[in-house]
Order: C-alpha cells, then structure tokens, then sequence
C-alpha cells in the first residue's frame, strides 16, 4: 500500500505542471517558501497525498519529512481528501470557553462523522482547529471562507442545511 | 557588527564573570564553575553539531533583575545582567520540568536498552526527584523494529530534538523530523514510513546522541549467543580498529585506553572458536583500493576515486547522489572482505563447511548491521558476515557472562587472519585509510621505500580537509571529509565541476569510526573522540610493520589463493557494486 501512496507517477501530469510553474515563478530563496508551494499544491489537488508531499520535497530539495512536518503542524492542510465544505470548528481559547467543544460534537453527530473524516455523503469535512484570531465572535465556526460567529448549537443545523441542498461537484 | 570582539559583564550566583558577547547564560555560568542541569542542549563544536532549542526546560535559571525564569541554554548574556541558578524559583521550574517530562515516560528503566547510560534517568537522580506529582495521558506508539539498523522506541522520546539537527543538519539526511502540534508532537519520518523504508543510512547518529532509550541499535545478542551454543557451529569473530580504543570506557577505564589484547581474550571466553582481526581485511583493502586507485589514474578511469569502507556513506551517496554511483571503489569494505574471505579461503584451508561458518563482527558502527544484511554480500546462500554487534553489544555480552574485562588477560589474534599493520590501525579515525593507501600507493607507483609514513597533513578533526602528495612524477589530490553534511559538500563541488581531486575518503561519523554510532556514549564530551584518535595512532607508531603490503598473511593470501589485486578471484570476493536508492 504505502509504496502506491509514494509513488509520485500516479499524479496527474496537468496540474503538476501547474505546480511547477507556480515553483518556477517564486523569486528568492524557494526553500523558505514552501508554504506557499504547499498552499497552491493544496489549491491545485484538493488536498495533500504523500506522493504530492514528496513531488513537494524534492521539487525545493527538502526532505520528506520536513514538508510533512509542516503539512501536519497546520491544521489548514489536508492529508486526506476533503468534502466540498471544510468546516472548522475554532478551539482557541476564548471558542472553548463559549462552548466550542459542544458545537464541534454537535456538528459531527449531525453529519454523521469523526473529526477529520469525509462525510458520508462526501460533502463535509470537520476539522477542529487553533485561534483563527476573531475571538470577540467566539464560538466561531468556518466554512470554506464563510465565517459564522456567536454560534449556538441549536443554530448548526440550520447553518449545515443550507449546504446540503446543493450536489457534489464531481 | 563584531559581536565577539565585546566583553560584557554579568553576576552567576553572586560570582562575577566577562564573557564574550553573544554567549548564553550557560557558557557564562560554566565560566563561574557553576553546574547548570541541561537536557536537549547538545554542543559539540569541534565536530560542528549544535543543538540549542531550549524545549526541554530543565536548564531554567532565574533572572534577578526582571524577576523571570529564562532557559540558560538559549538566553544571551546582557551586560550587567544578574543571574541565580539555585534560587527556589530556578530550583521548582527546573524539577518541574522534569517531572512534566517523566510523566510521560514510561518508567521501564530497569529493562532499558539505556538503563545507567541514560540523560533522563541522571537527571532524575541529579534533581532528587522521588515522586513524580504529575498523571495524565501518555503517548503510546508502535515502536519501529524493521529496519536492519536502528530501533526507535517513541514512547520515550522527550522531544529534545537532538536527533533531528543530527540527522537534518549535520548530516543532511532529513530522515526524522517533527510531525503535528501540541500534545500530538512526534518526532518520526515522514508519513511515519518505517525507518527502512527511508533514505535512512543507519549512521546511527541519532542513537549516539539520544539522550534517552528512544533509538537505540538493534540488538543482536540473543542471536550471537544462540550461534555459539550451537555445536554444529564454527563461530568466527573480527574486530574492526575503532573498538580496542572505545571499548574500556565501557568497563571504567579512562577514553584512549587500548584494550586489543583483553578484547581478543574477552571473545575467546564469550566462547568463539577463532578471532580474527578486521585489520587484516584493512590491509587487505588497501592493496585492492590501492591498485584500483592505480589502474584508475593509468587507464583515464573515473577519478577521483572515493573510499567505500563506511557503509552509512555507501547508503548515502546510493540515495543522495546516484549519478555518482561511478566513483566509489568497487572494493567491499574490511568488514565484508573479511566474510568473503574467511568463507573461502579459510574454509577452504581448514577443511570446514563454509556452512558451518558463522562469522560475527564487532564494530563500532551501527550501519554495518545494514550492510551486512545487503543481496550484493550474498554468495551462494550465505552472507560475507552473519551478525554485527556493536562495540556496546559486545561489552554488555561481557558484563552479562560475568567476565571481569580488567582482569582479563592480553591476548593475540588468530593465525591465518589475525596480522595486521600500523596502516590497518588507522583505518578507525577520519583521514586513516587515505593515508594508508597512499603509503602503498607510494610504493607501488615509484617501486621505492617511503621513508615517513607519517603524512601529518592528512590527520586532524576538520570537517573538510585536503593533501596533495607526490608520488613520482604524479601529485595525488586527495580530500577528506568526515559527517556527511560535509561528504555533501565535497561531493557537490566534484559534481559541478569546482573541485578535481584523484581520491578522497569519507566517514558519515564524526572523527570518522572512533565517533561511530555504536560506540559508548560520549555524552557530549568531544574530547573522547580527541582521545580514541590519539590512540590509533599511538598504535599505528609503535607498530613495526605500518604500510599494508608488508602483511605476511595478506601476501600469503594473494600467494596461495588471490594471484594478485585485481584478479578476476579477488574480484568475485572483495568487490561490489551499488545501486540507486529512493531519496526519502
């Protein structure tokens, strides 16, 4: 199994060609950036395979595990792949106080999903995340880039109902 | 701005101390004599490996002035800065650290690979701790046993990092690094792959600089113990340099002792039925690299032509530079020499089965466990060497047969595979075994007697360094670099063409095998290294035979079996090839 996931053929051609333009275009030193490698990789394929992780690596000369350790120190990054809705949940301090740990459980058991994991109907992904800094709407949560502050958790399924109408996308 | 040129001023326990500016808080209170407990911090300058993160927390001191707790290791000296190590504040932060740290630890230290050899467990004992106040989750990981190397046991990481600016920085391999965040943490490879399926090259650094039992050398004891009480087996055993100028400390006695003769009685109490030296195979290296060196120059072959003795430097160039794969000798290492000939021509000589044979090395070298295992050592079923112990597998072997290593007495290798010269002996310390070639070298281009066989300009502890002999009408260009960090650099300047050299020498350790990862701990300590250095070629000196191919045995071997170096006999046994491996 493992040897499949390393193995950097299996990605599509097309958009690593976009990858490597995108590395192409960087000004600088590239090492330091590869945040923004990893930013726009994640754009590209959804999410962050180990196989893309390695094309990553070796694209700036760094090594497996350096690129894997970024990848897993931000939350903002995927190893699996996601639904069409991310939803974070913000455990900061202040989210936590106001009850973001309720919130987080009542969005996963309406969805039907552990933290982390795809929902079974492929269109969510939640993800319990660090201080996105907006404190004063604690308890927060996002979806995609859509903010939702003060949230109550009677208020989640009303606020996930208004996703669930549409299809996923492929 | 020249920082260093300025002395500043500051108070250690009341004690006042100039140090240069830039320093830590640390240097300045070693300064004053005063004793600062430290964990993760790890400063070997003379081998170029700094770790100074400051996540361990158990070298806090107390600033007076701001009234705040700073960690020594990484706080700057400011002027006029007034510091206390053993106020009640420093003292509780420093113990709570500690025990923050023990409480997620398993605390199995009686069965530890580490148990007396361990940072944790000094410290534990150094800052009284007889409770520990603190309960909560414990990590709880798989512990990786499927490389041929290297055990990690992540339980017992305590995330100082040391590993990771060894593997990372100074030897360029990124193996390990930090994964996740917070409790998560874990220092792993990536996607947590098992250790052999990385680029890992078994160097076994990580494991000389763990300050706890989380990586630690496969042990293959239980093996080694089984084969000698196995009558059917005749068990043969070889002893590489670096380990009779290490192997004491084990044993209480001072760094640099030379403890060959006690070695070679202590395995023969062990029980093997004969004792061979890897010097022997040295020398016989040599004589092979030497005339491949010669055949190189004459014929327009590859140049320069590196050494391939160190099999963590073999795995590396594999993984990191497999356009190179031309230039390392094509001669097996001592180690894999000694296999291939004591399974035939030893066989052959004393009328037993090469079946029959197990032979076992002592190394001071983590890697040779890899290589020893590798398809290319293969001949006809069976491997050059069976089992590799390292220098401290051997020494706990002795402990646990109860054999007093002080008392033993000085004994000499066997017949046959047991003479060596003063240039096999060097072959333990970075720079040793260009220089024993080139003594051979030497003679065999000019047919004349090299007078000194001292060449001082090989020798020393710089990361890089470079020599350049005459050898008739030719000048050798020789470089050598120890760690391969520097390997890497070298090996750049060669692929882009800024560098020429004819030969070169690398060793992946620092200070070459003396530093290699199966040593005992030197626990920070370079003047170790310094020490089994100064050993070798105190060895070296007072031998009376100290060019390779004034062997007897090694001549005898090429009379009665070989023909001569490079013949197609000697080809089937002491040489290899390699292969490209996954960079990982």
């Amino acid at each position: 199994m493992r040897e499949k996931i390393l193995d950097r053929s299996t990605l599509d051609t097309a958009l690593l060609a976009r990858l490597d333009a995108y590395i192409d275009s960087l000004k600088g030193d590239k090492q330091e950036q590869l945040i923004h490698v990893l930013h726009k990789a994640q754009e590209l394929f959804g999410h962050l395979p180990h196989n893309l992780q390695l094309y990553v690596a070796h694209a700036l000369g760094l090594s497996g595990a350096r690129v894997n350790g970024v990848v897993t120190f931000y939350s903002f990054f995927n190893e699996e792949p996601v639904g069409k809705y991310v939803t974070s949940v913000c455990m900061g301090t202040a989210c936590f106080v106001k009850g973001a740990d309720k919130v987080l459980e009542r969005t996963l058991n309406l969805l039907g999903t552990k933290k982390g994991e795809m929902s079974p109907d492929g269109l969510f992904t939640v993800k319990d995340i660090r201080c996105i800094g907006a404190c004063g709407l604690a308890p927060v949560v996002t979806i995609n880039e859509k903010v939702y502050g003060k949230v109550k958790v009677g208020q989640i399924d009303d606020i996930l109902s208004r996703y669930r109408g549409e299809k996923r996308a492929d | 701005m020249k920082l260093i040129d300025k002395m500043i001023q500051c108070k250690i326990n009341g004690i006042t101390v100039n140090v240069e500016a830039g320093s830590t808080v640390l240097d300045a209170a070693e300064k004053a004599g005063i004793h600062v407990p430290t964990l993760c911090h790890l400063d070997l300058h003379d081998v170029g490996i700094v770790n100074q993160n400051a996540n361990c927390r158990v070298c806090m001191v107390e600033d007076e002035k701001r009234g705040t707790l700073v960690p020594s290791c990484a706080e700057k000296v400011t002027d006029g800065m007034r510091i206390q190590t053993d106020s009640l504040k420093a003292v509780m932060a420093r113990r709570t650290s500690l025990e923050l740290l023990l409480s997620n630890h398993p605390q199995d230290c009686l069965t530890c690979v580490k148990n007396l050899d361990c940072e944790l467990q000094s410290l534990a004992y150094e800052m009284n701790i007889k409770e520990i106040h603190y309960h909560g989750e414990k990590m709880s990981h798989p512990k990786d046993l499927t490389s041929r190397g290297i055990t990690k046991d992540t339980n017992k990481c305590i995330m100082c990092r040391r590993c990771v600016t060894m593997c990372d920085e100074v030897q360029t391999v990124g193996v390990l690094s930090p994964l996740k965040r917070g409790f998560d943490v874990v220092v792993a490879t990536a996607f947590h792959l098992d250790l052999g399926q990385t680029s890992c090259t078994y160097c076994g650094q990580c494991v000389s600089v763990c300050p706890t039992g989380a990586l630690a050398e496969m042990n293959d004891a239980p093996k080694v113990w089984r084969a000698l009480n196995d009558k059917q087996n005749h068990v043969v055993v070889q002893v590489a340099p670096a380990v009779r100028v290490a192997v004491g400390e084990m044993f209480g006695y001072a760094p640099g002792e030379i403890s060959t003769g006690k070695v070679v009685s202590g395995l023969r109490r062990l029980g093997f039925d004969k004792v061979f030296d890897t010097n022997f195979a040295a020398d016989l290296t040599i004589i092979e690299e030497a005339n491949e060196l010669i055949n190189r120059i004459e014929t327009g072959g590859t140049l320069p032509m590196l050494t391939s003795c160190c099999p963590a430097w073999v795995q590396f160039i594999e993984a990191q530079f497999p356009e190179l794969l031309s230039v390392p000798s094509s001669c097996k290492s001592p180690q894999q020499m000694m296999g291939a000939v004591t399974k035939s021509y030893y066989a052959d000589k004393t009328g037993i089965d090469p079946k029959d044979i197990v032979m076992v090395s002592i190394m001071p070298c983590v890697a040779k466990k890899a290589e020893a295992a590798r398809e290319e050592f293969n001949r006809q079923g069976l491997q050059d060497v069976d089992f590799v112990l390292t220098t401290r597998e051997f020494s706990r072997m002795l402990k646990e047969a109860a054999i007093d290593f002080k008392k033993l007495p000085e004994e000499s290798f066997d017949e046959l595979l047991g003479e060596s010269t003063g240039a096999a002996t060097i072959f333990g310390t970075t720079g040793g075994v260009i220089e024993a070639a080139t003594r051979t070298a030497y003679e065999m281009v000019t047919g004349k007697e090299l007078k000194d066989v001292n060449f001082k300009q090989m020798r020393g502890l710089e990361g890089i360094r470079e020599a350049q002999v005459e050898v008739g009408d030719v000048t050798l260009r020789i470089g050598i670099a120890h760690e391969l960090g520097n390997a890497r650099k070298l090996l750049e300047s060669i692929r882009d063409g800024k560098n020429h050299f004819d030969a070169i020498e690398i060793m992946a350790c620092p200070g070459g095998c003396i530093g290699g990862g199966g040593q005992p701990y030197h626990h920070g300590n370079t003047d170790i290294l310094k020490k089994r250095q100064q050993a070798l070629y105190k060895l070296d000196g007072a031998m009376k035979k100290r060019k390779s191919h004034e062997n007897d045995m090694v001549m005898k071997l090429y009379e009665d079996y070989l023909e001569k170096p490079g013949s197609p006999k000697a080809h089937e046994l002491l040489h290899t090839t390699y292969s490209t491996k996954a960079r990982i």
